[in-house]
Protein backbone atom coordinates (compact mmCIF):
# COMPACT_ATOMS: atom_id res chain seq x y z
CA UNK A 1 0.00 0.00 0.00
CA UNK A 2 0.92 3.87 0.01
CA UNK A 3 2.41 5.80 2.46
CA UNK A 4 1.04 9.07 2.82
CA UNK A 5 3.00 12.32 4.18
CA UNK A 6 1.38 15.25 5.46
CA UNK A 7 3.19 18.60 4.24
CA UNK A 8 4.09 20.81 7.09
CA UNK A 9 4.44 24.79 5.84
CA UNK A 10 3.62 28.16 6.27
CA UNK A 11 1.61 28.67 2.69
CA UNK A 12 4.82 29.96 0.98
CA UNK A 13 6.76 27.11 1.10
CA UNK A 14 7.33 23.52 2.22
CA UNK A 15 9.21 23.25 5.68
CA UNK A 16 12.03 21.34 5.71
CA UNK A 17 10.85 19.14 8.28
CA UNK A 18 8.36 17.23 5.85
CA UNK A 19 11.59 16.50 3.40
CA UNK A 20 13.17 14.53 6.77
CA UNK A 21 9.40 12.87 7.16
CA UNK A 22 9.64 11.88 3.53
CA UNK A 23 12.50 10.33 3.93
CA UNK A 24 11.48 7.78 6.59
CA UNK A 25 7.98 7.20 4.37
CA UNK A 26 11.19 6.24 1.50
CA UNK A 27 11.98 3.34 4.33
CA UNK A 28 8.39 2.20 4.85
CA UNK A 29 7.76 1.98 1.22
CA UNK A 30 7.94 3.26 -2.87
CA UNK A 31 4.82 5.01 -3.64
CA UNK A 32 4.43 8.08 -1.28
CA UNK A 33 1.87 10.60 -1.63
CA UNK A 34 2.11 14.10 -0.24
CA UNK A 35 -0.86 16.22 1.39
CA UNK A 36 -0.76 19.70 0.85
CA UNK A 37 -4.03 21.44 2.82
CA UNK A 38 -3.86 25.29 2.35
CA UNK A 39 -4.43 29.04 1.43
CA UNK A 40 -1.98 28.70 -1.50
CA UNK A 41 -3.41 27.30 -4.84
CA UNK A 42 0.77 27.48 -5.83
CA UNK A 43 1.92 25.47 -3.24
CA UNK A 44 0.70 22.06 -4.60
CA UNK A 45 2.34 22.33 -7.76
CA UNK A 46 5.49 23.71 -6.20
CA UNK A 47 5.57 20.74 -3.82
CA UNK A 48 5.18 18.71 -6.71
CA UNK A 49 9.18 18.53 -7.43
CA UNK A 50 9.85 16.66 -4.72
CA UNK A 51 11.75 13.93 -4.53
CA UNK A 52 10.15 10.74 -4.49
CA UNK A 53 6.70 12.10 -4.22
CA UNK A 54 4.76 10.04 -6.57
CA UNK A 55 1.46 12.30 -6.18
CA UNK A 56 0.74 14.94 -4.34
CA UNK A 57 -2.82 15.48 -2.86
CA UNK A 58 -3.74 19.49 -3.15
CA UNK A 59 -6.86 20.77 -0.83
CA UNK A 60 -6.76 24.78 -1.15
CA UNK A 61 -8.84 26.43 0.86
CA UNK A 62 -8.93 30.26 2.57
CA UNK A 63 -10.07 28.28 5.38
CA UNK A 64 -7.26 26.23 5.59
CA UNK A 65 -4.97 29.37 6.20
CA UNK A 66 -3.86 28.05 9.58
CA UNK A 67 -4.31 24.76 9.50
CA UNK A 68 -6.31 23.74 12.86
CA UNK A 69 -6.66 20.60 13.44
CA UNK A 70 -10.55 20.56 14.44
CA UNK A 71 -10.46 20.96 10.70
CA UNK A 72 -7.50 19.43 9.37
CA UNK A 73 -8.09 16.03 11.51
CA UNK A 74 -11.13 14.80 9.66
CA UNK A 75 -9.60 15.47 6.12
CA UNK A 76 -6.85 13.20 6.84
CA UNK A 77 -9.30 10.39 8.42
CA UNK A 78 -10.78 10.47 5.01
CA UNK A 79 -8.32 10.58 2.88
CA UNK A 80 -6.18 7.75 5.19
CA UNK A 81 -8.20 5.51 4.49
CA UNK A 82 -6.15 4.32 1.17
CA UNK A 83 -2.75 4.14 3.12
CA UNK A 84 -0.81 1.58 5.32
CA UNK A 85 0.83 4.94 7.18
CA UNK A 86 0.45 8.28 7.44
CA UNK A 87 3.30 10.56 8.71
CA UNK A 88 4.36 13.83 9.86
CA UNK A 89 7.01 15.56 11.32
CA UNK A 90 7.08 15.69 14.96
CA UNK A 91 6.71 19.36 15.25
CA UNK A 92 4.35 21.49 17.29
CA UNK A 93 2.27 21.04 13.60
CA UNK A 94 2.87 17.34 13.95
CA UNK A 95 2.19 17.15 17.41
CA UNK A 96 -0.94 19.26 17.55
CA UNK A 97 -2.23 17.48 14.76
CA UNK A 98 -2.09 14.03 14.49
CA UNK A 99 -3.38 12.17 17.67
CA UNK A 100 -6.49 13.84 16.85
CA UNK A 101 -6.56 12.43 13.55
CA UNK A 102 -5.26 9.03 14.65
CA UNK A 103 -8.05 9.00 17.54
CA UNK A 104 -10.36 9.74 14.78
CA UNK A 105 -9.09 6.52 12.93
CA UNK A 106 -9.13 4.24 15.97
CA UNK A 107 -5.34 3.74 15.67
CA UNK A 108 -2.91 4.34 18.45
CA UNK A 109 0.03 6.59 16.65
CA UNK A 110 3.88 6.16 16.89
CA UNK A 111 5.05 9.23 18.79
CA UNK A 112 8.57 10.56 17.43
CA UNK A 113 10.00 7.55 16.12
CA UNK A 114 13.97 7.81 15.40
CA UNK A 115 14.33 4.36 13.35
CA UNK A 116 12.16 2.05 11.15
CA UNK A 117 12.82 -1.56 11.69
CA UNK A 118 10.20 -2.68 9.46
CA UNK A 119 6.21 -1.98 8.11
CA UNK A 120 5.26 -2.63 11.63
CA UNK A 121 8.00 -1.90 14.07
CA UNK A 122 9.53 1.58 14.65
CA UNK A 123 12.46 2.82 17.51
CA UNK A 124 11.46 5.70 19.51
CA UNK A 125 13.09 7.35 22.55
CA UNK A 126 11.00 7.04 26.09
CA UNK A 127 11.89 9.05 28.92
CA UNK A 128 13.44 12.21 27.80
CA UNK A 129 15.84 10.10 25.54
CA UNK A 130 17.29 7.86 28.05
CA UNK A 131 15.86 4.82 26.79
CA UNK A 132 15.34 3.69 22.95
CA UNK A 133 12.06 1.56 22.69
CA UNK A 134 11.36 -0.82 19.79
CA UNK A 135 7.99 -0.80 19.34
CA UNK A 136 5.66 -2.93 16.99
CA UNK A 137 2.00 -1.67 16.08
CA UNK A 138 -0.86 -3.78 15.22
CA UNK A 139 -3.16 -0.99 13.95
CA UNK A 140 -4.11 -1.07 9.89
CA UNK A 141 -3.60 2.29 9.48
CA UNK A 142 -0.66 3.52 11.17
CA UNK A 143 -0.29 7.35 12.05
CA UNK A 144 3.23 8.33 12.49
CA UNK A 145 5.43 11.26 13.54
CA UNK A 146 9.09 11.34 12.48
CA UNK A 147 11.87 13.21 14.42
CA UNK A 148 12.96 15.03 11.72
CA UNK A 149 16.63 15.05 12.80
CA UNK A 150 16.87 11.07 12.59
CA UNK A 151 16.53 10.92 8.71
CA UNK A 152 18.21 12.54 5.93
CA UNK A 153 16.37 15.03 4.15
CA UNK A 154 15.48 14.13 0.83
CA UNK A 155 15.83 16.74 -2.29
CA UNK A 156 13.01 19.32 -3.07
CA UNK A 157 14.08 19.02 -6.59
CA UNK A 158 14.23 16.15 -8.85
CA UNK A 159 10.72 14.58 -8.56
CA UNK A 160 7.39 15.02 -10.68
CA UNK A 161 4.61 14.25 -8.70
CA UNK A 162 0.63 14.10 -10.39
CA UNK A 163 -1.19 16.86 -8.55
CA UNK A 164 -4.86 15.52 -7.39
CA UNK A 165 -6.98 17.87 -5.87
CA UNK A 166 -9.12 16.99 -2.32
CA UNK A 167 -12.18 18.54 -2.09
CA UNK A 168 -14.15 17.69 0.96
CA UNK A 169 -13.29 20.83 2.84
CA UNK A 170 -14.54 20.61 6.55
CA UNK A 171 -15.60 23.64 8.24
CA UNK A 172 -14.77 24.19 11.47
CA UNK A 173 -16.62 26.35 14.13
CA UNK A 174 -15.24 25.02 17.05
CA UNK A 175 -11.48 27.39 17.44
CA UNK A 176 -10.24 30.37 15.51
CA UNK A 177 -6.81 31.78 15.06
CA UNK A 178 -6.23 35.25 16.50
CA UNK A 179 -2.75 35.95 15.78
CA UNK A 180 0.81 34.87 16.14
CA UNK A 181 4.28 36.12 17.39
CA UNK A 182 6.61 34.18 15.22
CA UNK A 183 10.39 35.69 16.34
CA UNK A 184 11.86 37.38 13.63
CA UNK A 185 15.87 36.60 13.25
CA UNK A 186 18.31 37.31 10.42
CA UNK A 187 19.81 34.33 12.04
CA UNK A 188 18.71 30.43 11.09
CA UNK A 189 16.19 28.77 12.71
CA UNK A 190 17.37 26.31 15.12
CA UNK A 191 16.13 23.14 13.72
CA UNK A 192 17.59 23.85 9.91
CA UNK A 193 20.74 25.60 11.26
CA UNK A 194 24.22 24.14 10.37
CA UNK A 195 25.92 25.58 13.88
CA UNK A 196 24.23 26.33 16.86
CA UNK A 197 25.31 28.31 20.03
CA UNK A 198 23.45 27.37 23.36
CA UNK A 199 23.49 29.23 26.57
CA UNK A 200 22.37 28.12 29.86
CA UNK A 201 22.31 29.07 33.40
CA UNK A 202 26.34 29.93 33.68
CA UNK A 203 25.14 33.05 31.35
CA UNK A 204 23.51 34.70 34.43
CA UNK A 205 21.12 36.86 32.50
CA UNK A 206 19.49 37.60 29.38
CA UNK A 207 21.65 40.39 28.51
CA UNK A 208 24.85 38.15 28.55
CA UNK A 209 23.24 36.43 25.48
CA UNK A 210 24.76 39.14 23.59
CA UNK A 211 28.31 37.34 23.71
CA UNK A 212 26.54 34.44 21.83
CA UNK A 213 24.54 36.38 19.16
CA UNK A 214 28.36 38.25 18.51
CA UNK A 215 29.66 34.72 17.72
CA UNK A 216 26.42 33.50 16.05
CA UNK A 217 26.67 36.26 13.55
CA UNK A 218 29.99 34.89 12.53
CA UNK A 219 29.64 31.74 11.77
CA UNK A 220 26.32 32.07 10.51
CA UNK A 221 24.81 29.84 13.33
CA UNK A 222 21.67 30.00 15.22
CA UNK A 223 21.10 30.61 19.10
CA UNK A 224 19.88 28.47 21.64
CA UNK A 225 19.30 28.03 25.40
CA UNK A 226 19.01 25.19 27.98
CA UNK A 227 15.75 24.65 29.98
CA UNK A 228 17.24 26.20 32.70
CA UNK A 229 18.12 29.66 31.26
CA UNK A 230 14.38 29.41 29.49
CA UNK A 231 12.96 28.84 33.26
CA UNK A 232 14.95 31.54 34.74
CA UNK A 233 13.52 33.84 31.93
CA UNK A 234 16.52 34.72 30.08
CA UNK A 235 15.21 33.95 27.00
CA UNK A 236 11.71 32.93 25.63
CA UNK A 237 10.86 29.19 25.13
CA UNK A 238 11.45 29.05 21.36
CA UNK A 239 15.22 29.11 21.49
CA UNK A 240 15.26 25.98 23.93
CA UNK A 241 17.00 22.95 22.88
CA UNK A 242 16.14 19.56 24.90
CA UNK A 243 12.96 16.60 25.54
CA UNK A 244 10.95 19.63 26.28
CA UNK A 245 11.87 22.10 23.47
CA UNK A 246 13.56 21.58 20.04
CA UNK A 247 15.61 18.45 18.82
CA UNK A 248 18.68 19.58 16.77
CA UNK A 249 21.32 17.78 14.93
CA UNK A 250 23.65 20.68 13.28
CA UNK A 251 27.12 20.03 12.36
CA UNK A 252 28.77 21.75 15.20
CA UNK A 253 26.71 22.52 18.35
CA UNK A 254 28.70 24.91 21.07
CA UNK A 255 26.75 24.25 24.61
CA UNK A 256 27.91 27.35 26.79
CA UNK A 257 27.64 27.90 30.23
CA UNK A 258 25.36 24.74 29.87
CA UNK A 259 25.97 21.92 32.54
CA UNK A 260 24.69 19.13 30.82
CA UNK A 261 21.02 17.89 31.78
CA UNK A 262 19.41 14.89 30.71
CA UNK A 263 16.71 16.60 29.31
CA UNK A 264 19.16 19.05 27.39
CA UNK A 265 21.24 16.19 25.77
CA UNK A 266 18.24 14.56 24.70
CA UNK A 267 17.89 17.12 22.63
CA UNK A 268 21.63 17.93 20.86
CA UNK A 269 23.50 14.79 21.53
CA UNK A 270 23.18 13.60 17.97
CA UNK A 271 25.16 16.93 16.64
CA UNK A 272 28.29 16.32 14.79
CA UNK A 273 31.15 17.97 16.72
CA UNK A 274 29.97 19.23 20.02
CA UNK A 275 31.94 21.27 21.63
CA UNK A 276 31.61 22.65 25.40
CA UNK A 277 32.47 25.65 27.83
CA UNK A 278 31.83 25.64 31.18
CA UNK A 279 33.69 26.46 34.08
CA UNK A 280 33.36 23.26 36.35
CA UNK A 281 35.18 20.69 34.74
CA UNK A 282 32.97 18.04 35.94
CA UNK A 283 30.01 18.71 34.36
CA UNK A 284 28.44 16.08 32.64
CA UNK A 285 28.40 18.16 29.20
CA UNK A 286 32.19 17.13 28.99
CA UNK A 287 31.03 13.34 29.11
CA UNK A 288 29.50 13.75 25.23
CA UNK A 289 31.93 17.20 23.80
CA UNK A 290 34.35 16.41 21.36
CA UNK A 291 36.08 19.28 22.86
CA UNK A 292 35.50 21.06 26.06
CA UNK A 293 37.13 23.49 27.52
CA UNK A 294 37.08 24.15 31.50
CA UNK A 295 37.07 28.07 31.26
CA UNK A 296 34.85 31.36 32.68
CA UNK A 297 33.18 31.98 29.85
CA UNK A 298 32.60 35.73 30.23
CA UNK A 299 36.56 35.43 29.69
CA UNK A 300 36.35 32.76 26.42
CA UNK A 301 33.49 34.29 24.53
CA UNK A 302 34.91 37.42 24.19
CA UNK A 303 38.13 36.09 22.90
CA UNK A 304 36.61 33.33 20.67
CA UNK A 305 34.45 36.28 18.82
CA UNK A 306 37.69 37.65 18.00
CA UNK A 307 39.31 34.27 17.19
CA UNK A 308 37.48 33.48 14.71
CA UNK B 1 -17.32 26.38 35.77
CA UNK B 2 -16.54 23.03 36.43
CA UNK B 3 -12.81 21.63 35.48
CA UNK B 4 -11.82 18.72 34.88
CA UNK B 5 -7.93 17.83 35.21
CA UNK B 6 -6.50 14.22 34.32
CA UNK B 7 -2.93 13.86 36.03
CA UNK B 8 -0.65 10.88 35.37
CA UNK B 9 1.31 8.58 38.17
CA UNK B 10 5.21 8.66 36.17
CA UNK B 11 8.36 8.44 37.59
CA UNK B 12 10.44 11.11 39.45
CA UNK B 13 11.90 13.64 36.81
CA UNK B 14 15.17 13.15 39.12
CA UNK B 15 15.56 9.27 38.36
CA UNK B 16 17.81 8.31 35.50
CA UNK B 17 15.69 5.35 34.02
CA UNK B 18 17.49 2.38 32.48
CA UNK B 19 16.58 -0.84 30.68
CA UNK B 20 15.81 -4.20 32.24
CA UNK B 21 18.80 -6.40 31.78
CA UNK B 22 16.76 -8.58 29.46
CA UNK B 23 16.07 -5.06 27.58
CA UNK B 24 12.13 -6.53 27.94
CA UNK B 25 11.18 -2.92 29.26
CA UNK B 26 12.62 -0.04 31.20
CA UNK B 27 13.50 -1.28 35.06
CA UNK B 28 10.47 0.86 37.36
CA UNK B 29 11.64 -1.63 40.66
CA UNK B 30 12.01 0.64 43.78
CA UNK B 31 12.01 4.03 41.76
CA UNK B 32 10.41 7.06 43.11
CA UNK B 33 7.07 8.11 41.35
CA UNK B 34 5.57 11.32 41.39
CA UNK B 35 2.80 13.58 39.63
CA UNK B 36 3.75 14.06 36.04
CA UNK B 37 5.24 17.68 36.34
CA UNK B 38 3.19 18.98 32.95
CA UNK B 39 0.16 17.25 35.13
CA UNK B 40 1.32 19.96 37.87
CA UNK B 41 1.06 22.70 35.54
CA UNK B 42 -2.82 21.49 34.98
CA UNK B 43 -3.52 20.97 38.67
CA UNK B 44 -1.80 24.79 39.40
CA UNK B 45 -3.62 26.50 36.75
CA UNK B 46 -7.15 25.30 37.12
CA UNK B 47 -6.47 25.70 41.19
CA UNK B 48 -5.70 29.73 40.10
CA UNK B 49 -8.76 29.70 37.71
CA UNK B 50 -10.94 28.55 41.52
CA UNK B 51 -8.81 31.24 43.63
CA UNK B 52 -10.01 33.96 40.93
CA UNK B 53 -13.48 32.76 41.13
CA UNK B 54 -13.75 31.77 37.77
CA UNK B 55 -14.21 27.91 38.24
CA UNK B 56 -16.42 26.08 40.97
CA UNK B 57 -15.05 22.77 41.02
CA UNK B 58 -11.92 21.04 39.88
CA UNK B 59 -12.18 17.44 39.30
CA UNK B 60 -9.00 15.13 39.09
CA UNK B 61 -9.20 12.39 37.01
CA UNK B 62 -6.52 9.42 36.45
CA UNK B 63 -5.99 6.03 34.32
CA UNK B 64 -3.49 3.47 36.24
CA UNK B 65 -2.95 0.79 38.59
CA UNK B 66 -4.40 1.57 42.57
CA UNK B 67 -1.22 3.06 43.28
CA UNK B 68 -2.14 5.87 41.55
CA UNK B 69 -4.10 6.76 44.59
CA UNK B 70 -0.56 8.59 45.99
CA UNK B 71 -0.92 10.82 43.09
CA UNK B 72 -4.69 12.06 43.15
CA UNK B 73 -4.27 12.80 47.01
CA UNK B 74 -1.23 15.01 45.89
CA UNK B 75 -3.95 16.66 43.37
CA UNK B 76 -6.11 16.86 46.22
CA UNK B 77 -3.55 18.70 48.76
CA UNK B 78 -3.02 21.15 45.85
CA UNK B 79 -6.19 22.31 45.72
CA UNK B 80 -8.61 20.27 43.77
CA UNK B 81 -11.96 19.48 45.56
CA UNK B 82 -12.48 15.76 44.57
CA UNK B 83 -10.85 12.68 42.46
CA UNK B 84 -11.75 9.97 39.91
CA UNK B 85 -9.24 7.14 39.93
CA UNK B 86 -9.91 4.67 36.70
CA UNK B 87 -8.57 1.56 37.55
CA UNK B 88 -6.33 -0.16 34.80
CA UNK B 89 -3.68 -2.11 33.85
CA UNK B 90 -0.58 -0.36 34.84
CA UNK B 91 0.37 2.04 32.27
CA UNK B 92 -2.28 2.02 29.24
CA UNK B 93 -1.79 3.69 25.90
CA UNK B 94 -2.85 7.16 25.32
CA UNK B 95 -6.13 5.91 23.30
CA UNK B 96 -7.85 3.61 25.74
CA UNK B 97 -6.61 6.79 28.46
CA UNK B 98 -8.40 8.90 26.22
CA UNK B 99 -11.35 6.72 25.59
CA UNK B 100 -12.18 6.22 29.67
CA UNK B 101 -11.66 10.25 30.40
CA UNK B 102 -14.04 10.61 27.67
CA UNK B 103 -16.55 8.34 29.56
CA UNK B 104 -15.54 10.79 32.66
CA UNK B 105 -16.50 13.91 30.34
CA UNK B 106 -19.83 12.89 29.69
CA UNK B 107 -20.45 11.38 33.13
CA UNK B 108 -19.18 15.26 34.78
CA UNK B 109 -19.90 17.92 32.12
CA UNK B 110 -17.05 19.90 32.92
CA UNK B 111 -16.78 23.31 31.03
CA UNK B 112 -12.88 22.80 30.55
CA UNK B 113 -10.24 19.94 30.82
CA UNK B 114 -6.89 21.01 31.62
CA UNK B 115 -4.19 18.37 31.13
CA UNK B 116 -0.31 18.23 30.81
CA UNK B 117 0.78 17.95 27.03
CA UNK B 118 2.55 14.93 27.58
CA UNK B 119 4.02 12.50 30.16
CA UNK B 120 7.73 12.58 30.84
CA UNK B 121 7.62 8.45 30.94
CA UNK B 122 6.42 7.60 27.18
CA UNK B 123 6.98 10.95 25.99
CA UNK B 124 3.72 10.44 23.66
CA UNK B 125 2.17 13.60 23.75
CA UNK B 126 -1.03 12.12 22.28
CA UNK B 127 -3.97 11.52 25.38
CA UNK B 128 -5.44 15.49 25.35
CA UNK B 129 -5.53 15.80 21.39
CA UNK B 130 -7.13 12.09 21.08
CA UNK B 131 -9.74 13.33 23.62
CA UNK B 132 -10.53 16.42 21.79
CA UNK B 133 -11.33 13.88 19.21
CA UNK B 134 -13.73 11.94 20.52
CA UNK B 135 -15.99 14.57 22.10
CA UNK B 136 -15.75 16.47 19.00
CA UNK B 137 -14.30 19.56 21.06
CA UNK B 138 -11.56 22.08 20.37
CA UNK B 139 -8.47 21.84 21.35
CA UNK B 140 -5.74 24.11 22.56
CA UNK B 141 -2.40 22.78 23.02
CA UNK B 142 0.87 23.54 24.68
CA UNK B 143 -0.76 26.81 26.41
CA UNK B 144 1.64 29.21 27.72
CA UNK B 145 -1.39 31.19 28.66
CA UNK B 146 -5.27 30.99 29.47
CA UNK B 147 -7.84 33.57 29.35
CA UNK B 148 -11.51 32.27 30.11
CA UNK B 149 -14.27 35.03 28.16
CA UNK B 150 -17.19 34.22 29.26
CA UNK B 151 -18.08 30.57 26.85
CA UNK B 152 -14.65 31.29 25.05
CA UNK B 153 -11.30 30.67 26.02
CA UNK B 154 -8.35 32.39 24.24
CA UNK B 155 -5.24 30.61 24.71
CA UNK B 156 -1.35 31.54 23.47
CA UNK B 157 0.16 28.62 22.26
CA UNK B 158 4.59 27.47 21.78
CA UNK B 159 4.85 27.04 18.23
CA UNK B 160 8.22 26.44 16.96
CA UNK B 161 9.57 29.41 15.75
CA UNK B 162 7.32 31.84 18.34
CA UNK B 163 3.85 32.18 19.85
CA UNK B 164 -0.06 31.45 18.37
CA UNK B 165 -2.97 32.61 19.96
CA UNK B 166 -5.66 30.78 19.28
CA UNK B 167 -9.79 31.45 20.37
CA UNK B 168 -11.50 28.08 21.30
CA UNK B 169 -15.08 27.66 22.33
CA UNK B 170 -16.01 25.66 25.91
CA UNK B 171 -15.87 23.36 26.42
CA UNK B 172 -12.57 22.38 25.04
CA UNK B 173 -9.21 20.67 26.09
CA UNK B 174 -6.23 22.94 27.13
CA UNK B 175 -2.58 21.19 27.14
CA UNK B 176 -0.30 22.98 29.12
CA UNK B 177 3.57 23.97 28.26
CA UNK B 178 6.33 24.33 30.58
CA UNK B 179 5.20 28.51 30.73
CA UNK B 180 2.25 28.35 31.95
CA UNK B 181 2.57 28.48 35.48
CA UNK B 182 5.06 27.92 38.17
CA UNK B 183 3.26 24.93 40.25
CA UNK B 184 2.81 25.44 43.80
CA UNK B 185 3.94 23.44 46.54
CA UNK B 186 1.29 21.45 49.10
CA UNK B 187 1.43 22.60 52.39
CA UNK B 188 1.41 20.16 54.87
CA UNK B 189 -2.03 21.35 56.71
CA UNK B 190 -3.45 20.84 52.94
CA UNK B 191 -2.06 17.75 52.65
CA UNK B 192 -3.94 16.60 56.20
CA UNK B 193 -7.02 17.78 54.81
CA UNK B 194 -6.57 16.18 51.46
CA UNK B 195 -6.86 12.70 53.26
CA UNK B 196 -10.61 13.69 53.70
CA UNK B 197 -11.71 14.80 50.32
CA UNK B 198 -13.18 12.00 48.14
CA UNK B 199 -11.61 9.67 45.93
CA UNK B 200 -13.95 7.62 43.92
CA UNK B 201 -13.01 4.47 42.47
CA UNK B 202 -13.96 3.14 38.74
CA UNK B 203 -12.76 0.16 37.37
CA UNK B 204 -12.02 0.36 33.36
CA UNK B 205 -13.53 -2.75 32.29
CA UNK B 206 -17.14 -1.39 33.48
CA UNK B 207 -17.02 1.71 31.42
CA UNK B 208 -17.90 0.00 28.18
CA UNK B 209 -14.63 0.89 25.99
CA UNK B 210 -12.74 -0.67 24.25
CA UNK B 211 -8.81 -1.31 26.09
CA UNK B 212 -7.52 -3.75 24.29
CA UNK B 213 -3.77 -2.86 23.66
CA UNK B 214 -2.85 -1.90 19.64
CA UNK B 215 1.55 -1.96 20.49
CA UNK B 216 3.73 -4.05 21.84
CA UNK B 217 7.13 -3.22 23.25
CA UNK B 218 9.80 -5.56 21.46
CA UNK B 219 12.69 -3.92 23.52
CA UNK B 220 14.14 -1.04 25.62
CA UNK B 221 17.97 -0.57 25.25
CA UNK B 222 20.11 2.25 26.19
CA UNK B 223 20.54 5.01 23.28
CA UNK B 224 24.59 4.81 21.78
CA UNK B 225 26.73 5.83 23.87
CA UNK B 226 28.72 9.00 22.42
CA UNK B 227 32.70 8.88 23.33
CA UNK B 228 33.70 11.87 25.32
CA UNK B 229 36.03 13.40 23.10
CA UNK B 230 39.06 15.96 24.67
CA UNK B 231 39.82 18.91 26.29
CA UNK B 232 41.71 21.58 25.30
CA UNK B 233 43.54 24.42 27.03
CA UNK B 234 42.75 27.70 25.52
CA UNK B 235 40.38 29.28 23.11
CA UNK B 236 43.29 29.30 20.60
CA UNK B 237 43.58 25.48 20.80
CA UNK B 238 39.86 25.12 20.68
CA UNK B 239 39.76 27.14 17.21
CA UNK B 240 42.85 25.64 15.69
CA UNK B 241 41.26 21.81 16.80
CA UNK B 242 37.63 23.31 15.17
CA UNK B 243 39.13 24.60 12.38
CA UNK B 244 41.85 22.27 11.15
CA UNK B 245 41.18 18.40 12.67
CA UNK B 246 36.78 18.94 12.78
CA UNK B 247 36.92 20.94 9.79
CA UNK B 248 33.26 22.88 11.78
CA UNK B 249 34.38 26.04 11.25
Amino acid sequence: MSILVIAEHDNTSIRPSTLNTIAAAKLLGDDIHLFVATSNSELPNSASTIESVSKVISSVDDTLEHQLPEALAPMIKEVATNYSHVLAPATTFGKNLMPRASALLDSQQISDISGVIDQDTFKRPIYAGSCIATVKSNDSVKLITVRATAFDPVQLIGGSAAVESFDSVVSNDKSEFVSEEIAKSDRPELTAADVIISGGRGMQSGDNFHLLETIADKLGAAVGASRAAVDAGFVPNDYQVGQTGKIVAPNLYIAVGISGAIQHLAGMKDSKVIVAINKDEDAPIFQVADYGLVADLFNALPELADKI
Amino acid sequence: MKILVPIKRVVDYNVKVRPLSDNSNVDLNNVKMAVNPFCEIAVEEAVRLKESGTATEIIAVTVGTSASQEQLRTALALGCDRAILIESVDNPEPLVIAKALAKIFEEENPDLIILGKQAIDGDNNQTGQMLSAILDLPQATFASKLAIEGQTANVTREIDGGLQTIKVNLPAIVTTDLRLNEPRYASLPNIMKAKKKELATKNINDLGIDTSARTEIISVELPPQREAGIKVESVDELVDKLKNEAKAI
